[in-house]
């Protein structure tokens, strides 16, 4: 059970290697066969989460949620796509066609390439690249740009406010959020993501870096911009912010890149402090599974808790209480390596 | 438009967004014109009038019984004080004496409807700041109420359930039982909520000190109820001029200190727990006896000029009924508490960001069937 | 590695690829019925008033420029956090001093008052 996925992805290197193909080749070949998997399995998460995010919501709001098309309201996901897909596509006249086109063709992507070096299992990267976690950060900041390009293409009030504040968000959360990975990466001393899941086969990096993991789940909300952090959506004021212009296919677009941006999250954090797929009896794949599933649900818990922060307090929050604590936490991950070093090498450890 | 300004060494424009008539968080079809600079509001202007039905018109061509559906119509949040400011009006230029029992029945009816008002009010102050659990929670309770209503008059939310000299209908079988739960279960709901909101650092740290009005220009303005007593101005009609048998109950009025958004949603979460004891002890209390007085068919009221108020569910409710004699009203015109309430609204907005804008006006509690009637 | 980023160039455009076939199939399925009224831009049912792309306040500039600060610090500071153990006790000392570097220049951007939102 544990290699199934690998064994499937061995069998069907063989069959294109069948192909007389060189060893480059083949690499690129199953590169594109491993994208495939995963836009899948994202794609699959997303409906999902849609509709677990309703049921959550309806669980934490005592009411039922949707529960009409299907048993327990489960196909409720395949309507939702439809009715997104047959809408009409609408580019208002005053937009920045350009602009605002571009925004959402690329919002998807980021977030696809943060997947690609996500280890869902021993093995199970699409590319495990060496530097894999300063990758995720870079790419992953990408995505602010593209929803400021599509607050300012729509040529809306509302979707610019929307963007502006977005960058503001931006530009505050980045910091905590690159400085909670770098005890974690002190620790493993490397940025390979799989040996960072690894190093943590006898104990969790969240016994080791709990501050950090409690900075990274703030921050990492504030990232992908989920309630209380909604800044850029507000739907109260801003009634669908950065989105407001957008429709059918288009506006599909940034809706599944907001729940893939939520499992993106989850899944960073389930590597880098939650042992990734290291657990007992079960088989890796399923243990990664069920804690990204947990922090979505975390996640979730929150946004339908609090209600939504103001973009002063929010700023004040990161620069004066998470930068300062982050730092510490960096302080004291070193004093404490370095003690322990010291112990052990006198031989009190 | 969007005037270039020199501050310090960066120029910025202010510009203008329209908020409303179709927006989430305007409470129905309410238009303002904010001019923002970046995210602060310079200068916000009401647009009112996308609801006017003139209803102050149409009574000039209905009976006084018949102008009764039309008053539960602009309140739609608090029909029954709407209908209960109304009847009590005509009443009084009648010098007409109603049933003892009839009156606890108003009161019973008339705090239920004022903690189902408050409900919404908090309700959609948390959902404006976007705790749309606290909306459903508060909603949840709210639909209890509603289905009071609908056991003692077959209507959830446009009752018109009283009759100028009573009520039309006694306590239906099975309305006490209910009733008791309510009460019983009420006042841990409302521990919830405030577990939910009230409590929490985000909602306390948006709403303190955000838009404070002091007690002198609350006055000005013209404010009344709820947001009067936030500013530190104890002014309650129940308590200041009794009407109905309110002399006889034993309740509160809170008072705030500072005016500010919080001050307004606290107040509405203590009177709710007021309105609970008044309940308790008409409940307690309910005489026996007839429900309705000896009201002729026809009522014709003699000429001259009647006002009536009541203390609402947002503020004074009064009815200023003109009447030349006739069958029906040669003029009714109503002090809408919203109305006056929203006057104060530019006020509190300028200078204060977008995001507490939302929220100020939230805490004014407004309803636009009543500001525009 | 090389081979590594050349499966990084051909992912990407996978990546890109995909969100044209949505919007595709949505053009497909979707109705086509423009109308000058469903064009005109949102604002709440009105039509807008004054330009839309203005000189726009943004108050977090001065965050933003204490953000390039600690941005740029952070590409330094990831290479040094790789080789923290390897480097022994000249990282731990040079560590210290990093960070006192951080925490002066954060105590000086909030003592001017740059972590003020205006």
């Amino acid at each position: 059970m544990d290699n199934i996925f690998i064994n499937i992805a061995g069998w069907i290197r063989d069959f294109i290697a069948g192909f007389g193909l060189s060893e480059g080749l083949v690499y690129l070949a199953m590169v594109l066969v491993k994208f495939v998997a995963v836009l899948v399995f994202v794609l699959l998460n997303v409906v999902f989460l849609v509709y677990m995010e309703r049921r959550v919501a309806g669980f934490f709001q005592e009411r039922l949620g949707p529960n009409r098309v299907g048993p327990q309201g489960i196909f409720q996901l395949v309507m939702d796509i439809l009715k997104l897909l047959s809408k009409e596509d609408i580019v208002p006249a005053g937009a920045d066609k350009l602009v605002y086109k571009t925004a959402a063709y690329v919002i998807f992507v980021p977030t696809m390439l943060v997947y690609m070096v996500i280890p869902f299992g021993k093995g199970m990267n699409v590319i495990d690249l060496n530097m894999g976690l300063f990758y995720i950060l870079a790419v992953s900041s990408l995505t602010t740009l593209i929803i400021f390009m599509a607050g300012w293409g729509s040529r809306n009030k509302y979707s610019l406010i929307g963007g502006m504040r977005a960058v503001a968000q931006m530009v505050s959360y980045e910091i905590p959020f690159v400085f909670s990975f770098l005890g974690v990466i002190m620790l493993t001393g490397s940025l390979k993501l799989s040996t960072i899941v690894e190093a943590q086969q006898d104990v969790w990096f969240i016994v080791l870096q709990p501050i950090a993991f409690i900075i990274f789940l703030i921050a990492g909300n504030a990232e992908i911009n989920r309630g209380p952090f909604d800044l850029p959506e507000g739907e109260q004021e801003l009634v669908a912010g950065y989105h407001t212009e957008y429709t059918a296919g288009r506006f599909a677009m940034f809706y599944m890149a907001e729940y893939a941006n939520l499992l993106a999250m989850a899944a960073i954090g389930t590597t880098v402090f939650l042992g990734g797929w290291h657990g007992p009896w079960l088989p890796g794949w399923l243990w990664f599974f069920i804690k990204m599933y947990i922090l979505v649900f975390g996640q979730m818990w929150v946004r339908w808790t609090f209600p939504r922060i103001r973009i002063d307090h929010m700023m004040h929050f990161n620069w004066k209480v998470l930068l300062p604590i982050s730092l510490a936490n960096i302080l004291v991950t070193g004093i404490g390596i370095k003690a322990y070093e010291m112990l052990r090498t006198m031989g009190w450890w | 438009m969007a005037i270039a300004k020199q501050e310090g060494n960066f120029r910025t424009q202010e510009f203008i967004l329209n908020m409303g008539p179709q927006h989430p968080s305007t409470h129905g079809v309410y238009r303002a014109i904010l001019t923002l600079d970046g995210e602060y509001v310079v200068d916000l202007e009401n647009v009112i009038g996308y609801l006017h039905r003139g209803i102050e018109k149409l009574a000039e061509s209905r009976t006084y019984t018949q102008f009764i559906p039309y008053t539960d119509r602009m309140d739609y949040l608090a029909g029954m004080l709407n209908n209960w400011g109304y009847v009590m009006t005509v009443e009084k230029a009648l010098g007409l004496e109603i049933p003892e029992r009839a009156e606890y029945i108003r009161i019973i009816v008339g705090e239920l409807q004022r903690i189902a008002s408050h409900l919404v009010m908090v309700a959609s102050m948390a959902l404006d700041m976007n705790g749309y659990t606290a909306w459903m929670y508060a909603f949840y309770d709210r639909e209890k109420i509603l289905d009071l209503f609908e056991m003692i008059c077959g209507s959830r939310l446009t009752t018109s359930f009283m009759r100028v000299g009573g009520v039309p209908n006694d306590i239906p079988e099975g309305f006490l039982p209910k009733l008791e739960e309510f009460l019983k279960e009420f006042p841990k709901r409302l521990d919830d909520f405030d577990n939910v909101i009230t409590g929490n650092e985000i909602f306390i740290k948006r709403t303190k000190g955000i838009a404070p009005i002091d007690g002198e220009t609350a006055l000005d303005y013209g404010l009344t109820g709820p947001n009067l007593r936030a500013s530190g101005v104890n002014f309650d009609l129940r308590k200041v001029r009794p009407y109905s048998i309110y002399d006889r109950f034993d309740f509160e009025v809170p008072v705030g200190t500072n005016g500010d958004n919080f001050d307004r949603y606290n107040m509405r979460m203590l009177e709710m727990r007021q309105s609970l004891r008044i309940i308790r002890q008409a409940v307690d209390n309910l005489p026996e006896g007839s429900i309705m007085a000896k009201v002729p068919k026809v009522l014709r009221i003699p000429a001259g000029e009647t006002y009536g108020h009541i203390e609402g569910a947002k503020g004074i409710l009064g009815f200023y009924l003109v009447s030349d004699g006739g069958t029906k009203p040669y003029r009714i015109h109503v002090h809408a508490p919203s109305f006056v309430n929203l006057g104060i609204y530019p006020y509190m907005a300028k200078g204060t960001m977008l995001q507490d804008a939302i929220a100020s006006l939230a805490s004014i509690d407004i309803v636009l069937g009543e500001v525009d009637r | 590695m090389l081979q590594q980023y050349s499966g990084l160039g051909i992912y990407l455009i996978a990546a890109i690829i995909f969100p044209f076939i949505i919007v595709f199939v949505a053009l497909i399925l979707g109705p086509k019925r423009p109308n000058p009224e469903k064009l005109t831009t949102y604002e709440c049912g009105l039509d807008t008033q004054g330009p839309t792309w203005v000189q726009f306040k943004i108050n977090y500039f001065l965050y933003a420029l204490v953000f390039v600060v600690f941005d740029v610090e952070t590409v330094f500071l990831y290479p040094w956090a790789v080789k923290f153990q390897a480097l022994g006790l000249f990282a731990f000392i040079e560590m210290i001093i990093f960070i006192a570097i951080l925490v002066i220049g954060l105590w000086y951007a909030w003592k001017e008052g740059a972590l003020e939102w205006m």
